[in-house]
Order: C-alpha cells, then structure tokens, then sequence
C-alpha cells in the first residue's frame, strides 16, 4: 500500500513539473505615443532582469510578453485582456499610468491572475479596491508628494501655487502635498492630459508668478516635465519661484535637459523611493549593466519594473511551479528578493513600506546630470489609504 | 486680477493664436483652393520641428537651422503634393481623408524610425532664453516675443503675396473658381504644387517655433491639426483674412479660458468645483465656439466670395 502511494505521489510531482516548464509575464507599457520614451525603459530594465536571472526562475523558462497601452485606458485594457486570454499569462505586470491601470485591474483579477504595478499607484487600488491577488513595487501615488510636502515644511515654504495634469495621478499627487504641506496653498491647475497633453504653460505660468507664491510644485511625468522645465527657465522664475516636483526630473528627461543645457534644473530638488546612487549590492549591478547597456542612467520607472521582473521570478522560484496560486501569493508577500531599494518589505495592503529620500540633481563625474540623495524624508512610510483596505 | 496679467495673458494668447494661424493659413490655402483635405498637414507640421531640432544640432545655430529646415519642408510638401495629393485630387473628400490619415499614420512611424520615440529638446542661443521686460512688471520670455514677431511677419508676408502679386491673385482666383482658372489656361498643376509646398513650409515653420518651447516629439502635429480645422472653419474656407482673425480670436479665448475661467467659476460655485470644471470647460471653449459659428453662419466669419 505504502509503495503505491509513493509512487503515485512520485508521479504526481513528475507530472506536473513536466507541464509547467515556462513562466509567462505580461507587461503592459506605453511604446508608442510621445510617452514611449517611459515605456521603452521599462522594457530595457525588465529585459535586464531577465538577462540577469539567465532567463530562468528557478528551474522554469522566464518569458516577458510586452503588450502597448496606447496612453489609453481603453486600449490598455484591451491589451490586458489580450495577455490573459489569448496568451495566457500568469503575471501581469507595468502600468504607468494610473488610468490605465484602473480600468484595466478587473481584465487581471477577475481571471485570477497576479497583478503587480510597477509604476501606478492609484489611492483606489491601494484601499477600497485592494486585492489579494494585486502587489505594487512602486508606491502609492500619495507618498512621493507628501515626502515633498514634508520638505516644504522642514524648508520654511509658507505659500504654494501647484500645477498638475488632470487625471487620477494628478490629482493624487495634489491630494498628497496638501496632506503633509503646513501652508497655505495659493492656487491650483489642472492642465489638460493625455495623447494631445497640453505642453504650453505660459497660462499657467503667468499666474503662478502673479500669485506671488513661496514656491510652485509641480507633477509633470514623461514629455510634459521637459517641456515644463524649459518654460520654466524661460519665464525666469528660478529666483523668485523656486522649484519643487514629483516625478518630473528622472533619468528621462535629464539628459534631453543636459543636452539643450537648461542649467536651471540642476540643484532642483524632488522626491522618490529610489536613486541611482543607492548603495546596496543589487542597486550598484542593476545601474552600471543598464549604463553600460543603454549609455544612460535608468529612471525610477526602470528600477520599478526590474524589482518587479525580480519579485515574481522570486516567488515563482521558490514555488517551483505557476499552478499553486496560495503557494504563490505567499511567496509574493514574503517579498524575498534583492531589491534595488535594499530592504523591500509588503504592507497590509500589498503597498511597500518603504523609506523616501531627498534627492538633488547633480552632474557626477563624468559630468553626466544624475541625481543623488540629500537626506532621508520617511522612512518605513506606510502610505494612507491602508486603513481602507479590508484585506 | 490685475491689468498686468490680463496683458500677459493676452500677449500668450496672441501668440497661441499667431502659431495657429501659421498652421491653419497652410491648411486654408490647400482645403479652399485645391479642395484637398490634408489630415496630414499636422505631419508637416512634426517633420519641420524635428528637421529643425536635428539641423540646430548639425549647425550649432537655431536659426540658420530655422533658414535651411525651411526649403527643406516645402521640399516635403512638393513631395507629398506630387505622389499623395495629386493622384486623389478627382476622389471626393473621404478619398482624401483615408489618404492622408494613412500618410499620418506613415509619417509618425518614420519619425520614430528616423529620431527615436523620445522627442527632442532645442537648444536656444543664450539671447534667445532670457525675458525682455516691457514695463517693470510686464516681463515675457524673449522667445515668446519672437513667435509673435515670426507670426505677424508671415502673416504680413502672406498679405503682400495674396493681394500685391500675380501669384496671390492666382490663389484669389483659384479660390473662388478653380475651374475657370484652368480654363484661362493658367498651369494649374504648378500653381497647386507651389500652394501645397507653401502650405508646408508655413506648417514646418510653426512647427520649429514651438520645439524650442515644449519638444519636437512624435504625434505632435495631430493635436494642433484639430484645432487648425477648427480655425479655419471659424473664419471661412479658402480666406486668409478670416484664417487670421479666427485663429487669433481662438487663442485668446483658449489661453484666457485657462487663465480666468476657474476664477470665474469661483464667484458662481464652490472652489472644488470650480477648479474641477473649469479645464474641461475652457478645453470645450473653442469647439462650443465652432457649433456656434456652423449653426449661425456656416460659410465661416469671412468667406472668400465665390460665384
């Protein structure tokens, strides 16, 4: 009796780990459109993580699916249904964009499939809306401005004009520097986005100046921050308005701002969970193959979407298999990877709780224009939609 | 609000409104004599930016860039004229349409393949970048002062041509009764390859003075492509004149939307509402504007007499 158990239960195990030979992972970015700029960096980051597992978790073949969102949700839905139906995939992961990534989320989750964002942080996604079965390794939107806001306060900044793109994140980033931010906020715009963004601020601009404020905050991702920076320089307002952003000075827009020599951006300061001068042993490989490789340094896009590469190869590896979901989804939340951030660890929301740094632009010694951390602004910050989430 | 930002704004304006003029003056001239629609005039537009930012950074100069990228798009829009435009010049208007959405389609996925899917940035000469204070609290960004100054020399330029030359009163005539130009034996291919090529540069010229301000980037002509449709609906197919006030009207009242509407909406309603509404209000501004215009006078503000 014993011996037959044993060998069904032997070849039980052979049988299924001579089906699930190979790992599928969707990933959905933006390749075309003006903002294919960030998408095609995500997709050199995540292809650098593949080289550097050697294209295995664990025992199975790792394979990347890249699908294009279009800068829209629908098409990024469509694009989600398509990696789960047509292909398959057992992760979905990307999404930049926080529109894109609610009106994708249902396509993912009600398959039963993994959702991991390595970009969008939609305060929906990470309270009422939360889902065993959805991880971020970025951040939540909110985050990343109140370290600003907190900046502000630690600077003495009594009065601020805030600009910020009109959709979800935008207005997340707004809600988030009003969160921590002591003073008073002197006026607000929401500038037309999408495909067809608006990239003249002399409106805006104009009346930020007349608002006679401390000091602008500004959230302008992709395209958008160089267009703004540079008008920005323009309308001289580096001395009597200083500049404080989110997630518009990074790896991307720098070296267009290095080349056309706006100087006015460097010792601007921001933001961010992550930075290329991070001293742990991961982040150190990951930013000297991606400059050796693409000749640039990566951006917080590109770190985002390596951990998360890195964070279901993980799980996959050490459950050996993509059948066992429970297995899986522990194994996810036990985070047990090298993270380019150093200690990466889940929330109850399956948020990180991470730490957030001040960091200043810089030329380093090649005279490249990179950033590098100031001061540390959160650490172990938990972000404050938590208490939403019935999970 | 004070009388020195109503000014700025005005002059921001003014400037959106010269820009678009440039874009739509092209659009007018091919549409109202030709009767070509030229969804792909939007194209032009993205392959004058980019050809400009690349020759800048051949040069080291913007403007002898802006000099030579010039001939170089109205070389393009000859091209365009002579293997796109001219086979679908006898197809009715949705001919057209596919036609060219389909060369926008082409001329997209050729910028990406030629620059790259990140835009470029244009670096100014030092003078270029600073701001010139007109009293001590008007201040505006050089640059700006020079679209303004490129735009109202076009347009001057444009006048001169429509009205004081023996080409301009080819395009008048055209304009008005294509078919008996033909018949007064004037050649009438040439004349449309030179309005087509002229349209072009216009566009590529508008083109080149935005990419210093914002970048020259993929897909950035099919935005201001609508928006020019709309001006010259507005003012009246085929006529320079109302191409030129209609598209100064449409910047003003887009540029002081954003600038005062959600002031405006604050004395009616509560600021979350107002700073909610007032963006997508004064993004639908300019097109309640056109439904108006169609309803009340569809022939547009100052058409072009035609018998």
């Amino acid at each position: 009796m014993k011996k037959l158990l044993t060998l069904t239960l032997a070849a039980g195990l052979m049988s299924t780990a001579a089906w699930a030979e190979s790992v599928k992972i969707g990933f959905v970015t933006t390749l075309t459109t003006g903002a294919a700029i960030i998408g095609t960096d995500m997709q050199n980051a995540a292809n650098l993580a593949v080289e550097h597992l050697g294209g295995k978790a664990g025992n199975l073949d790792l394979e990347v699916i890249f699908a294009d969102d279009g800068f829209a949700p629908e098409t990024g839905k469509q694009a989600t249904d398509k990696l789960v139906k047509q292909d398959d995939v057992d992760f979905v992961t990307g999404y930049i964009w926080s529109h894109v990534l609610l009106a994708s989320r249902k396509s993912a989750l009600d398959a039963g499939k993994f959702l991991i964002s390595a970009n969008a942080g939609p305060s929906q996604i990470a309270g009422k809306l939360c889902d065993e079965n959805f991880f971020s390794t970025s951040w939540q939107n909110d985050q990343t401005p109140m370290a600003m806001g907190e900046v502000l306060n630690r600077q003495g900044v009594k009065s601020l004009y805030v600009m910020a793109p009109n959709y979800a994140a935008g207005k997340d980033m707004v809600a988030g520097v009003e969160r921590t931010f002591k003073g008073e906020i002197v006026g607000r715009d929401l500038t037309k986005w999408g495909a067809d963004a608006q990239l003249d601020f002399s409106a805006e601009l104009a009346k930020a100046k007349a608002s006679g404020a401390d000091g602008i905050f500004v959230f302008y991702p992709g395209a958008a921050g160089g267009a703004f920076i540079k008008q920005y320089d323009q309308a001289g307002l580096k001395d009597t308005l200083p500049l404080y952003s989110v997630f518009t000075v990074d790896g991307l827009s720098l070296p267009k701002l290095q080349a056309a020599n706006f100087q006015a951006v460097l010792g601007s300061r921001t933001t961010q969970e992550w930075d290329p001068s991070l001293d742990n042993a991961a982040n150190k490989r990951f930013v000297a193959d991606f400059k050796a490789k693409h000749g640039t340094y990566p951006s917080f896009y590109a770190a985002q979407s390596y951990d998360a590469i890195m964070l279901i190869a993980s799980a996959v590896a050490k459950v050996g298999n993509t059948e066992d979901k429970d297995a899986l989804r522990a194994a996810l939340k036990a985070a047990e990877f090298e993270s380019v951030r150093g200690d990466f660890k889940f929330g109850t929301n399956n948020m990180p709780v991470q730490n957030f740094y001040l960091r200043e632009v810089v030329a380093d010694a090649d005279g490249t224009w990179t950033t590098k951390v100031v001061e540390t602004v959160f650490e172990d910050h938990i972000d404050s939609y938590a208490a939403e989430c019935k999970m | 609000m004070d009388l020195s930002l109503l000014i700025i704004q005005a002059l921001n304006g003014v400037q959106l409104g010269l820009l678009l003029f440039l874009v739509a003056s092209g659009l007018t001239l091919v549409f109202g004599i030709l009767d070509f629609v030229n969804l792909a005039h939007g194209s032009l537009y993205m392959l004058g930016a980019f050809i400009c930012a690349s020759l800048t950074f051949l040069f080291g100069n913007f403007l002898w860039a802006v000099l030579v990228a010039l001939p170089l798009t109205g070389g393009i829009g000859y091209l365009v004229e002579r293997f796109v435009a001219r086979p679908l010049y006898a197809r009715n208007h949705l001919d057209h349409v596919l036609g060219t959405f389909g060369l926008i389609l082409v001329l997209d996925t050729l910028a990406h393949l030629i620059w790259g899917p990140a835009g470029i940035a244009v670096p100014l000469p030092h003078w270029l970048d600073g701001q010139i204070a007109l009293t001590e609290t008007l201040v505006i960004p050089s640059f700006r002062l020079l679209i303004i100054g490129a735009g109202l020399t076009a347009a001057a330029g444009l006048f001169w041509l429509v009205n004081y030359t023996r080409l301009g009163m080819l395009i008048r005539a055209g304009a008005s009764n294509r078919t008996m130009v033909a018949a007064l034996g004037i050649d009438i291919q040439t004349l449309f390859a030179l309005v087509f090529a002229l349209g072009a540069m216009l566009a590529g010229l508008a083109g080149m003075l935005i990419a210093p301000i914002t970048e020259a980037s993929i897909g950035m002509g099919n935005s201001i492509i609508i928006t020019a449709f709309v001006v010259i609906i507005v003012g009246g197919i085929g006529s320079m004149k109302g191409a030129f006030i209609a598209a100064i009207l449409i910047g003003l009242i887009d540029t002081m939307g954003r600038s005062f509407l959600d002031d405006i909406f604050k004395l009616a309603m509560s600021p979350e509402a107002a700073e909610t509404s007032a963006p997508a209000v004064s993004a639908m501004l300019i097109y309640i504007i056109m439904a108006l215009v169609l309803a009340l006078r569809p022939q547009g503000l100052f058409p072009p007499r035609t018998r």
